[in-house]
């Protein structure tokens, strides 16, 4: 029997006898979410304390979240495109060509920022469907197709940009990253408006929380001990407000921040009450049997790469601003980076499996352990040492569970 | 006459199946000894005994071979003996040449470097032996079915071979080939192998088998020698079907309505193979209120046939009418085809018709998701419900609509299936093979659904390889053979040997 299945035994009996779940065993049960959760607090907590606290000072936890912006954003697109069963190579060039072809049209062209911004991200969509063309249409493989995107994207980076770095950029594109939300309680530090912004969110994660367990608890499918629930949601509504203080100390909520809390509650919305996340999740589970159950895996899959290819624009666009320059080499490696999260976040290389919470999370290991391990002054070899080690070990900690629980 | 192989008493269980019980078999040197039985009569568990492939001590009984006890723990053991088995579904490489293919894993070779000129030699001598003229370095890929079987037999002889097992060999081959390879075969008893036929064709069988074992429900029915008797195919056919048929099927009036599905000269062509028809004018209907059952072998195109109907989701240059109450309709894709109101339960549910890693309360509403959400938001109460009540309704055994799948038992996922296709709320279902690996009594409920489905006016069209469920469950059953209906028989006049007989004279009669 399965470790679900057990688990559902369990409740069953506890129910049955009226007593109150083990704690314990629930955190067993589902170990694999929240254990990328402890593992980003723990490795949290471990630089905050090799670092004499700089990790955590306002002023870093700001960079932390503009320098992982990018990475979040598309983690939320590779998210869809690995659970349908596929993969994207490509996003790491179409951030440097989308921010180039940004660059050249607010820089050479003098075109208005509100007018770039949308067009390259429709010029994202664009590239995300030409690919997901082929891939859905043609069924050539998105290993191959997106690999040739790599090449063929990176390429007409440095064709746009002429091997040249483009910028300074206008003022008003940058906001688009280094832009704060502005207080509206006057310009005094702690900045009001991002604490209570901060508070709101946390209380709404907390009401929304409430409210389906009191729709589980109606249908008798609670498994979740109340003490668990409690803390659990404490400790989440507690961080959260923590973090919005720190950073009302310094300038307040990064405009990215908002951009990025938006769009993974809209994915996360997708994928857990809509019919085209619940499509795609079947998609990535069983090809045939979800083409044989009416749903067109094809537009699907075409669908999700365009996707990809407007977020992985929006990412370019938000890198190219922080950096104030478009350079030809803007976006390398970044595929990897974003791949890593989403595998390190818990979704399955046959696709079928995989959250976008774990994939945020994901995101955030890899960036909070970059960032200290450059306060910490360590090399670049040692430092893709580790982020490779960590990759492997999350992986190999999930195929261990599995195996376990099988 | 000596005996090359005896196989005494030989036993088989998987969990909850005997598939083979005290089975006995005896080859005599130089024979060609004809192994028939209906589907599932436990020929290739029988054959898988005998090449190792379900090793020592899985069984119980014993194996002599030439006179010697013996216990395989893998094919090479079987293999080294001479023992050497060819399965129905060809094991060669494509992209590899002929040559390659036959010392695939048996290379020769001079300090670890392969002899080509040796190889091809070599080649060329069983190819002629088999009487293939093709070049050694031809792939094996631009080569027909027929001549790859030929590479697979020459395969075999590449290696000292005793007793050659064959698996329905001419299954997928034209009558000409089929007749060479039985001559071949011939041959071979000339020079004094030995060979274990398995096949369907009983005219084939008569014609080169020196003798006969019958299997039926993993037992040896008969063991039949063609030179003392003269074998009629009535005496083998009634050996093959000849069971009792107790109160396995519940009772049912059937209450026949007007015509719902009615499909006119259906024609199919294979996807990869342009110029191979699988389905050859078909044309079948279905009444509200009526089981009407599709039987024929496996590779007869009852799959095929289904599947092109359904959405055309196999094959290509389809052609033909489907109408619903007289009224021609659409199915030309899965949507379009669940929207017309046809439901199709695959025969593969683990690959074709569940997502395994998803719960019962997904799988159940996935083909029909616009049903539980208000533009395109799904309302977990709803879905909830629905799952709930298919649970209830079809007595999936499960703790929770929040079960994966894949805990589940082969009934209860199948149970799954039939929700999902319930809740299209489809006019008429076809089920493939619905009860093929599922214990007795899940068979019985499932057998009580497809009632319960008719008795509402449902039209359902049941294929399967099992022909006493045919029997039990159809009020008409259509006979298939070669991608062609053969004949229609009213459940009064349907038996088993007009089954059987319609299917295995239909061959004679192309």
């Amino acid at each position: 029997m399965s470790e679900l299945s057990a688990r559902d035994k369990k409740a069953g009996e506890a129910r049955g006898e009226g007593a109150a779940l083990s704690i314990g065993g629930h955190f067993r049960g589902h170990l694999r979410e929240y254990g990328m959760l402890l593992a980003l607090v723990v490795i949290m907590v471990f630089f905050q304390i090799v670092t004499d606290g700089t990790l955590m000072r306002p002023v870093n936890l700001t960079n932390l979240i503009l320098q992982n912006s990018y990475i979040v954003i598309m983690a939320l697109g590779m998210l869809l495109v690995i659970v349908a069963g596929h993969i994207d190579l490509s996003v790491g060039s179409v951030v440097g060509f989308i921010g180039a072809v940004a660059a050249v049209m607010l820089v050479h062209y003098e075109l208005p920022a509100l007018f770039v911004i949308p067009a390259c991200l429709v010029l994202g969509i664009a590239i995300g469907a030409a690919q997901g063309y082929w891939i859905a249409y043609w069924r050539i493989p998105s290993f191959i197709v997106t690999l040739a995107g790599m090449l063929v994207f990176r390429g007409l980076t440095l064709w746009v940009l002429q091997g040249q770095s483009v910028g300074p950029f206008p003022r008003s594109f940058q906001l688009l990253s280094t832009g704060f939300v502005p207080d509206l309680f006057g310009p005094d530090r702690p900045n009001i408006t991002a604490i209570l912004l901060g508070a709101a969110t946390a209380a709404a994660i907390v009401f929304l929380a409430m409210r389906n367990r009191r729709r589980h608890v109606q249908y008798g499918i609670e498994d979740e001990p109340f003490a668990f629930f409690v803390a659990k949601n404490g400790l989440i509504a507690a961080a959260i407000v923590f973090l919005s203080y720190m950073l009302a100390t310094y300038r307040g909520f990064p405009n990215v921040l908002i951009t990025m809390a938006v769009l993974t509650a809209i994915y996360t919305f997708i994928t857990n009450s809509t019919t085209l996340g619940r499509r795609i999740y079947a998609l990535g589970g069983n090809e045939k049997a979800a083409k044989l159950s009416g749903i067109q895996t094809e537009r699907l899959t075409f669908l999700t790469f365009a996707n990809m290819g407007m977020l992985a624009a929006l990412a370019g666009l938000i890198f190219a601003a922080r950096l104030n320059t478009a350079t030809p080499k803007a976006g390398v490696a970044f595929e990897l980076d974003v791949i890593a999260a989403v595998f390190i976040g818990g979704a399955s290389m046959s696709g079928g499996v995989g959250k976008i919470v774990g994939a945020v999370v994901g995101a955030f290991i890899m960036g909070v352990m970059n960032n200290g391990m450059s306060i910490l002054g360590i090399g670049i070899d040692y430092q893709q040492v580790i982020k490779g080690l960590v990759l492997l070990a999350a992986v190999i900690f999930d195929v261990y569970n599995k195996n376990k629980s099988s | 006459m000596e005996s090359i192989l005896e196989m005494r008493g030989i036993t088989k269980s998987f969990p909850g199946v005997k598939a083979l019980d005290d089975v006995n078999l005896k080859v005599a040197r130089g024979e060609i000894h004809a192994l028939v039985g209906e589907n599932g009569a436990g020929k290739s568990t029988l054959m898988k005994v005998l090449s190792g492939v379900y090793p020592h001590g899985s069984y119980e009984g014993e194996i002599t071979f030439e006179g010697k006890p013996v216990a395989f723990s893998g094919i090479a053991d079987s293999e080294r003996v001479g023992i050497i088995i060819i399965h129905q579904e060809l094991a060669l490489v494509p992209l590899l040449s002929i040559a390659e293919n036959i010392f695939l894993g048996n290379e020769i070779v001079r300090g670890g470097v392969i002899d080509w000129p040796e190889t091809n030699a070599r080649t060329e001598k069983l190819l002629r032996k088999v009487g293939l003229d093709e070049r050694p370095s031809a792939l094996v890929d631009t080569l027909g079915v027929g001549k790859q079987q030929l590479v697979e037999i020459a395969k075999a002889l590449s290696k000292e071979v005793k007793l050659l097992i064959l698996d329905e060999p001419t299954a997928a081959l034209q009558e000409n080939d089929s007749q060479k390879l039985l001559d071949l075969l011939l041959e071979f008893k000339a020079q004094g192998i030995s060979s274990i036929l398995i096949s369907h064709k009983l005219n084939e069988v008569s014609r080169v088998a020196d003798s006969i074992t019958v299997l039926r429900d993993g037992r040896t029915v008969s063991t039949l020698d063609c030179h003392s008797e003269a074998i009629s195919e009535e005496r083998i056919i009634r050996d093959m079907v000849g069971r009792d048929m107790a109160h396995r099927y519940p009772e049912r009036t059937p209450r026949i309505g007007e015509t719902l599905l009615e499909v006119k000269d259906w024609n199919v062509w294979h996807p990869l193979h342009a110029d191979r028809q699988v389905i050859r004018n078909a044309s079948l209907k279905v009444a509200a209120g009526e089981i009407v059952g599709i039987a024929g072998l496996m590779g007869s195109g009852r799959t095929e046939l289904a599947m092109s109907l359904f959405g055309r989701s196999y094959g290509r240059n389809i052609s033909g009418t489907v109408r619903l109450r007289g009224q021609e309709i659409d199915v030309s894709t899965v949507g379009r085809a669940i929207d017309a109101g046809i439901a199709y339960v695959t025969e593969d549910r683990k690959a074709l018709g569940l997502i395994l890693e998803e719960d019962v309360l997904r799988n159940t509403t996935l083909a029909n998701l616009a049903r539980v959400s208000r533009s395109g938001v799904i309302n977990d109460a709803e879905e909830r419900q629905v799952a709930e009540g298919y649970r209830r309704r079809l007595g999936v055994r499960t703790p929770t609509v929040f079960q994966k799948v894949m805990n589940l038992s082969g009934g209860n996922q199948q149970k799954v299936v039939l929700a999902k296709w319930l809740f299209t709320e489809p006019e008429v279902l076809i089920l493939d093979e619905p009860t093929r690996g599922i214990d007795v009594g899940a068979k019985f409920e499932i057998y009580n659904i497809m009632n319960e489905l008719a008795d509402e006016g449902k039209g359902v069209i049941m294929i399967s390889s099992e022909m006493p469920e045919l029997l039990g469950m159809c009020d008409r059953i259509y006979v298939m053979n070669e991608g062609a209906i053969q004949g229609e028989l009213s459940r009064d006049e349907a038996s088993q040997e007009k089954i059987m007989s319609m299917i295995v004279r239909s061959k004679e009669n192309v």
